[in-house]
């Protein structure tokens, strides 16, 4: 009597053992896949610090001590010691050359100290290390560089410090900076900016407030839609028939009577700020419409019932409503075209310039194109520079999704 | 006194609707912003058609040759696509074997397991791994995924410039995306699914995997077919890790150039606009629009059909 009461029970509790075994064994791997997402973020950002700092070995044309003018070494002079050392050890022609292409009298006293030391010093990178190997085979490198490199300078350097926000791109490892970078990247995102956040806005004020559900309209959203997946090299692509090529005369400037010798062509900020802005425009229509939609009807219709027109009340009732949703969406759609490679490099930004952009039609580089141009060398001072590049993009994309991350709690309201 | 406050209108004056200009000049400038990304596609179609179709011009090209070649070769003439696609399907490939399995596990972990606190706090972490720009990854690739597999697989197996390590990168970059949109999916489904579920004697397991998972199965499907069109417009992560130079092969540890690192290549030197090099990057341009966008298109009709609509 108790033996079949029995048996289907055990069976059932075998079951569960192996039901609940498996459970476990998934939910281990459920658990080791979000850490492998956790891990792959740990490790690009220590691989990129690793690379970042580290000591170097350099060989030096002239010694730096021999500089030394009146017993002070070459560090602590001032921009007029600095000028007579140029003027003792370089020929009068080269001397007079530097005078005639960067006027001594506009320099600070770094940039000649920079001087100095690309012509006269000439460091040369010798060797290298990475961080983490500098930190644990210290006695090592310093045996290598002692019987190696006798005469050599051995020097804990970080590649990425004030120097290197200040200088501009250089072809000299030992003196390359981010400057020109830097600011052909704020160039570009400012016309970005300005061109791709009032017709965003406009657009998704039009689908939101005044769109009517019609054929026109459903396909404007549609259409929208797939903009936003379409690969953004496509976007380069268009960009260089249509703004470098096509239209040439406006995104070169030549309309507007400027004609810099060095920008004959439309591979100008001007072609980059607007192909950027047709990449990012989808993304902006789409956040601010999502934006737009938040704002309750009840605030519409209260305006309505005060004799509002549609404009009074779009104007003076969803968008102030809507503002920090539309400015938090756009900042991280410009985040994205911060980080765009692709289309600039498609466009023909100059990966050697080494002048400051000085208007919307110059010649550009910008920190992403810097970094895939460094990282494309196969030396590895270049590899570390183009770790330091992108420690100066991340901080700078960090610093915009925090923003956006403060506007969000700070200004968000709950209807 | 009453008369100050309110003023009657006069009989021209009639609150009846009329026409008022400067509404309706807003509204035309609106539309116009919202017809712009409509222009934006034309231009796409047009500017790249119009090249290309100089491109399939071309006496040394042939719509045959050109889809069917193993070779692209543009000094000798020769422009087959096969190594180029080729070689993105192989990123692509290998950026799906990390990136589905993987996107899916981080998915039903945070919608199924996950209490509310750990999920604000692996959130936004997968949010950096996805806002991260693409030429980070490039970066990583090549001085941390290939030394990898070069160690574990000896150097002479692999080289330098490989497929593989670029598209086990770009799986990576990918993750995040496929994790997120699979999450929502999953997130979708009723409370009231999984209680019944439960109810009947399921584990949580049993819940997730044959409750949860097929309910959102439309979701998840979109997810991946919209991971892959991205995979294969991903250009910045290949242009760096995968190699220059077209080359036929079937071996991920080899360097091969994808359509995007091609465009990228061939388009980085100063071009001239009457090359047929020019012309050939519109050719490939055009070719992974329209891949891209049937994937895109496919996957929102995926999403538009099989949806579970629940009460």
């Amino acid at each position: 009597m108790n033996q079949p009461e029995t048996k289907p029970k055990m069976e059932f509790s075998e079951n569960v053992t192996r039901r609940h075994l498996s459970g476990k064994v998934w939910r281990v791997l459920f658990l080791f896949s979000t850490f492998f997402g956790i891990l792959a973020l740990a490790t690009l950002l220590l691989n990129i610090i690793n690379q970042s700092s580290g000591y170097v070995i350099y060989k030096a044309k002239v010694d730096p001590v021999t500089l030394a003018v009146d017993g002070v070494p070459l560090k602590s002079q001032t921009k007029e010691q600095l000028m007579s050392v140029l003027q003792d050890n370089l020929s009068k022609g080269a001397y007079n050359k530097i005078d005639r292409d960067q006027p001594f009298a506009e320099q600070s006293r770094d940039d000649t100290y920079d001087l100095v030391i690309t012509r006269i010093v000439k460091y040369e990178v010798e060797t290298s290390w990475k961080l983490w190997d500098s930190l644990t085979k210290r006695g090592e490198i310093m045996q290598t560089a002692q019987t190696e490199y006798p005469n050599d300078l051995l020097r804990f350097n970080v590649w990425i410090n004030p120097d290197f926000l200040r200088r501009p791109q250089s072809s000299d490892p030992v003196v390359a900076g981010v400057r020109t970078a830097l600011l052909g990247s704020l160039w570009v995102i400012g016309i970005t900016i300005l061109v791709a956040f009032p017709l965003g806005v406009m657009a998704a004020i039009y689908l939101e407030e005044y769109a009517a559900d019609n054929r026109l309209n459903r396909i404007i959203q549609t259409n929208i839609n797939n903009l936003a997946g379409v690969p953004s090299i496509i976007y380069g692509i268009l960009g260089l028939a249509i703004f470098v090529r096509t239209l040439e005369p406006f995104t070169s400037g030549t309309l507007f009577g400027i004609t810099d010798p060095t920008t004959a062509n439309g591979r100008t900020i001007m072609s980059a700020g607007l192909t950027l802005a047709l990449l990012v425009l989808p993304l902006i229509i789409i956040n601010a419409q999502e934006a737009i939609r938040a704002v309750p009807g009840s605030l519409r219709n209260a305006s309505y019932g005060l004799g509002a027109t549609k404009w009074q009340t779009v104007w003076s009732h969803v968008l102030p409503n809507a503002v920090p949703g539309i400015l938090t969406g756009t900042i991280l759609a410009i985040s994205r075209a911060l980080g765009e490679t692709a289309p600039l490099v498609v466009i023909g930004a100059s990966t050697v310039i080494f002048f400051d952009p000085e208007n919307a039609f110059s010649k550009f580089t910008t920190l992403p194109i810097q970094i895939y141009q460094w990282t494309s060398r196969p030396q590895d001072e270049f590899r570390f520079l183009a770790a330091a590049a992108i420690i100066v993009l991340l901080a700078l994309l960090l610093s915009l999704n925090a923003t956006a991350v403060f506007l969000r709690n700070r200004f968000s309201r709950r209807y | 006194m009453k008369q100050a406050i309110v003023s009657y209108p006069k009989k021209d004056q009639s609150l009846k609707r009329r026409t008022r200009w400067g509404e309706t000049a807003i509204q035309a400038l609106l539309l116009l912003s919202g017809v712009f990304s409509i222009f934006t596609t034309i231009g796409i179609v047009y500017e790249l058609g119009k090249e290309a179709l100089l491109f399939f011009r071309n006496p040394s090209v042939n719509l045959i040759s050109f889809l069917t070649g193993t070779e692209w070769q543009p000094h000798i003439e020769k422009f087959g696509i096969l190594p180029l696609l080729n070689a993105t399907l192989i990123t692509t490939f290998f950026a799906m074997l990390i990136a589905i399995p993987l996107g899916m596990g981080v998915a039903i972990y945070l919608s199924e397991y996950a209490t509310p606190k750990v999920r604000g706090f692996l959130k936004p972490i997968l949010e950096v791994l996805a806002g991260i720009p693409t030429i980070v990854y490039g970066y990583f690739a090549l001085t941390f995924m290939t030394p990898l597999l070069r160690s574990i697989f000896g150097k002479d197996v692999v080289e330098i410039y490989n497929t593989a390590s670029a598209g086990l990168v770009m799986g990576v970059l990918i993750l995040p995306m496929i994790a997120s949109m699979t999450e929502d999916a999953l997130s979708a489904v009723p409370r009231s699914l999984r209680e019944a579920a439960y109810g009947l004697g399921g584990t949580k397991l049993e819940v997730a995997l044959k409750v949860v998972v097929p309910a959102a199965i439309s979701g998840i499907a979109a997810a991946f077919i919209i991971g892959i069109s991205r995979a294969i417009g991903e250009t910045m992560i290949v242009a760096v890790a995968a190699g220059a130079g077209p080359k036929f092969t079937f071996n991920p540890f080899q360097g091969a150039e994808t359509m995007t690192g091609h465009i990228v290549r061939i388009s980085g030197g100063d071009l001239s606009y009457d090359s047929i090099d020019y012309d050939s990057i519109f050719a490939i341009g055009l070719m992974l629009f329209f891949v891209t966008l049937t994937l895109n298109i496919i996957s929102q009709q995926i999403v538009r059909r099989f949806r579970e609509v629940y009460e």
